[in-house]
């Protein structure tokens, strides 16, 4: 691995990504309005929520007026892009906030969720893949693998509320939710490190099946393939054998994975936020989407395939790195 | 850890979430932490996150705020007290002049003082078309308001209309913050500054909502210093944590509320409530706009075992939209579960029974489509049990699940299983519900009732300052709704909350509000938790 990075390469295939993402974001935002305008839901009433209900056909009009949800869907979404060029987000209608606030107020803590999260479904998937996919068939592969399959079927908000019962209530060990103790109002970095243990633990491990079944096979696959055979006849250290060869080509449907996992992290961590209370932007999106809440509905779009984007170009990067001959062109 | 409780998380893991709550509700308290917490400190649960904390967009509008005062607020017997008013208001003999004096030295929670400017820009601003607030018709009797030297507001209203103090208990925000920033988006909408007993000091979206004492406060400072309102959407978790004692108070439904009874560190507290659940019988319907197949259905349903299966007792049968322990209900309207005499009702009619056991009349089957919220399980079980109660009469319901997206435009001819309630005045929910000339207006009158005798009485209960005189007008309201009801009233629903037993009020134990509708951030035994006291 003393080989010297191909930085050049590498930052060619980023600069075209990054261009060809400008239209790809541009019709994201085209959908999202359009889908929005033919979602039945009406913005008024989600505004007006349980007061629409006795309020005056007069009022509600007023109030459709003053959202501007009765022009035109070209007409908003070009007045939203020009604003959102310029660095102006609009305001959030259901939040009465501005979008830019929503969205500093809470994304950074869904994304030390989803990159906690992330790391434990790599590192532990990985490590168990290994030893699994070393002796297939094996006492640890057999439990791990069922386990995996099981998991792969519970949904992430049932091990949530399990984790809830067992950690907090049964044992009494780790705080049940919210970002920190719930009595307390100042944020300090030794209570958000508790209470991120279990909705990270949780999210990882409702991602983990996928890493650690991809590592298992492609490490019990490489560990037959020839160059492996021929490396431990040649009698190299079992070692040698399995971080040099079986790994380096066993890896590398993990990598493609790490990429296509992105999208499904965040569904994850939207649930695991309402069952934890955790304060991250997943509540929001539900909320913005049910209230058809344009301009925030927009932005935080942009933001998922902004994040879909760049997990796939990180994985292709990756790939290109751990396999020379894919290289970097895309 | 102990084996034991390895094999109850497998037991768990096998018996599916239905196991998980009931394990969950059978496990003793054991590590309630929070029973041990400061004394001076209590966290609470709710299940709703207020969109914006300003009472320009609606925040505060039936009283009771934490963070803010209206002019006027409800006791726990909801009469109308003081607050930042000196005294209750003076009103013209003609019903349309009201005057207050307002409390001196009052002061923001940010050191400003409070006056009359303050009052007068609260109001107009709910008043302005601009003000993106949903509940601005509450205030549809306001013609103007203005300040009289620092000390004095005074109210004009367009029309005499009797329960005016009591939309007075909106909350007052302070001009020299509010007056300054856009009212629909600005910082205020999630930073408010009042003169309530609470200042909040935090709101993380999502997660909770913190408040401590506010030192400065009028009425005293709270002997709870610091408060906290923890966000859980879901019973469960929310059940959980407060097991578990990370919270002190919660509000649950019958069904989990249920697995505390038996425990000694905590009390259960049912609020009476304005809650109703009703089925809007619609005019242009032929079959529900036909006066005996209304009253029959009045007749034929079981409210008292809605009451028992649906509410578990937490409830009690509704006959209209004023509970039947409310001062205002008329004693005699009660209606019986009657079967026979609602087969007769219909027989006399002309509704006789088809060849299904539907009834027909010139041709027409007594079938009718009943629409309830998706997602809502309580609506749901009110609208199956109330198919199933019609059905033994004759008639055929189809309940169906929709958004409201697709139920309101089917609201003129369809019936909807529908939910309202606003405590206080008996005008507040009657004059919407049954005045004819607001059929079909938003969500107003959506049976579209056309009762000259209840137009005329309704009209006469809001104008008539006469407490006699109103009192006979909505008596004749609800006799007229025996007579011809153009909905069928289900249930008057209990909110339940479960609280630690370690606070106490110098009138005794904790008390509860008569609750609207919609659960807002006071409702529940913390109405007025400016007055608990530790337990000693």
């Amino acid at each position: 691995m003393s080989r010297r990075l191909p930085w050049g390469a590498m930052a060619r295939m980023t600069g075209r990504r990054a261009l060809a993402a400008v239209p790809v974001l541009l019709g994201v935002t085209l959908a999202v309005f359009a889908v929005a305008e033919a979602s039945p839901f009406d913005p008024v009433k989600a505004y007006a929520g349980t007061a629409g209900l006795t309020a005056s056909q007069e009022n509600l009009d007023q109030l459709r007026a003053n959202l501007g949800v009765d022009r035109p869907l070209i007409t908003r979404w070009w007045e939203w892009l020009g604003d959102a060029v310029t660095g102006d987000l609009g305001r959030s209608g259901v939040m009465r906030q501005p979008v830019a606030d929503v969205i500093a107020e809470r994304v950074g803590w869904s994304v030390l969720l989803a990159a906690t999260a992330f790391l434990v479904a790599v590192t532990l998937g990985t490590a168990l893949g290994v030893l699994a996919g070393r002796r297939r068939g094996g006492l640890l592969d057999r439990a791990v693998s069922s386990a995996a399959y099981t998991l792969e079927a519970a949904p992430a908000f049932w091990l949530g509320l399990l984790a809830i019962w067992f950690f907090a209530l049964r044992l009494g060990v780790l705080p049940a939710g919210g970002l920190t103790d719930t009595g307390s109002d100042t944020v300090t970095a030794g209570q958000v490190a508790t209470h991120l243990v279990l909705p990270a633990l949780v999210l990882g491990v409702s991602q983990l099946p996928w890493f650690f079944l991809y590592v298992r096979q492609g490490v019990g696959d490489a560990l037959e393939e020839d160059p492996v055979r021929g490396a431990r006849a040649r009698g190299l250290s079992e070692r040698t054998v399995l971080t040099g060869h079986a790994l380096r080509s066993g890896m590398l449907p993990m990598l493609t994975l790490i990429g296509s996992r992105v999208p499904e992290l965040i569904t994850g961590a939207l649930l695991v936020e309402t069952v934890f209370s955790w304060p991250g932007i997943a509540a929001a999106t539900v909320q913005a989407a049910v209230s058809v809440d344009f301009p925030l509905l927009a932005a935080l779009t942009v933001l998922a395939t902004a994040a879909v984007l760049l997990g796939n170009l990180l994985s292709d990067l990756l790939y290109g790195l751990a396999d020379p001959r894919v290289g970097f062109d895309g | 850890m102990t084996a034991r409780s390895l094999r109850g998380a497998a037991a768990a893991t096998l018996a599916g979430t239905l196991a998980l709550t009931a394990a969950a509700c059978s496990t003793p308290g054991g590590a309630a932490a929070g029973s041990g917490g400061p004394k001076d400190a209590a966290v609470v649960g709710i299940a709703y996150e207020p969109e914006s904390l300003s009472p320009l967009l609606g925040y505060g509008k039936d009283g009771n705020s934490k963070i803010f005062d209206g002019l006027l607020a409800l006791d726990a017997d909801m009469r109308l007290r003081p607050a930042l008013a000196a005294a209750l208001p003076a009103v013209s003999a003609d019903g349309l002049t009201y005057t207050y004096r307002l409390r001196k030295g009052v002061k923001f929670s940010d050191g400003q003082p409070f006056t009359a400017k303050d009052v007068v820009f609260t109001y107009r601003t709910v008043l302005d078309p601009k003000t993106n607030n949903a509940s601005r018709t509450e205030l549809d009797a306001l013609k103007d308001v203005r300040a009289v030297g620092d000390d004095s507001v005074v109210f004009t209203l367009k029309y005499p209309y009797a329960p005016f103090a009591q939309r007075t208990v909106l909350a007052i925000a302070p001009e020299h913050v509010a007056g300054r920033q856009d009212v629909n988006t600005g910082p205020f909408t999630t930073r408010p500054v009042g003169t309530g007993p609470y200042v909040l000091t935090g709101w993380s979206k999502g997660e909770k909502l913190t408040f401590k004492a506010n030192p400065g406060y009028w009425g005293g400072e709270p002997a709870v210093k610091k408060f906290t309102m923890a966000v859980i959407k879901d019973d469960d978790v929310r059940a959980t944590r407060l097991r578990a004692g990370d919270l002190d108070a919660a509000i649950l439904p019958p069904a989990l509320a249920a697995g505390f009874a038996q425990d000694k560190g905590r009390k259960t507290y049912a609020a009476k409530t304005y809650d109703y659940r009703t089925v809007t019988l619609p005019t242009h319907h032929q079959v529900t706009g036909d006066t005996a197949v209304r009253r029959a259905l009045d007749i034929a349903v079981d409210r008292r075992a809605m009451v028992d299966k649906i509410l578990e007792g937490a409830g009690k049968p509704a006959y209209g939209p004023v509970p039947t322990d409310s001062p205002w209900f008329a004693k005699g309207t009660e209606r019986r579960h009657d079967l026979a005499a609602a087969g007769k009702i219909l027989d006399e009619a002309g509704w006789k029974p088809g060849p299904d056991g539907v009834r027909v009349r010139d041709g027409v089957r007594a079938s009718f489509p009943l629409w309830y919220l998706s997602g809502d399980k309580l609506r749901q079980d009110h609208a199956l049990a109330y198919a199933s109660d019609a059905k033994k009469a004759g008639i055929e319901i189809k309940a169906q699940a929709g958004t409201w997206e697709v139920i309101e435009p089917r609201m003129k001819t369809d019936a909807v299983l529908a939910g309202g309630g606003s405590p206080g005045d008996p005008d507040f929910d009657q004059y919407l519900l049954l005045t004819s000339s607001l059929a079909g207006d938003g969500f107003n009158n959506m049976a579209w009732y056309d009762n000259k005798t209840v137009d005329r009485a309704l009209q006469d209960g809001r104008r008539s300052n006469d407490p006699a005189a109103r009192r006979a007008a909505y008596d004749t309201v609800q006799r007229e709704l025996v007579k011809n009801p153009g909905y069928t009233f289900l249930t008057h629903i209990d909110h339940l909350y479960v609280v630690n037993d370690r606070w106490d009020t110098a009138t005794g134990g904790l008390t509860t509000q008569v609750e609207p509708h919609d659960h807002g951030l006071a409702s529940g035994p913390w109405w007025n938790v400016e007055s608990w006291k530790p337990k000693q």
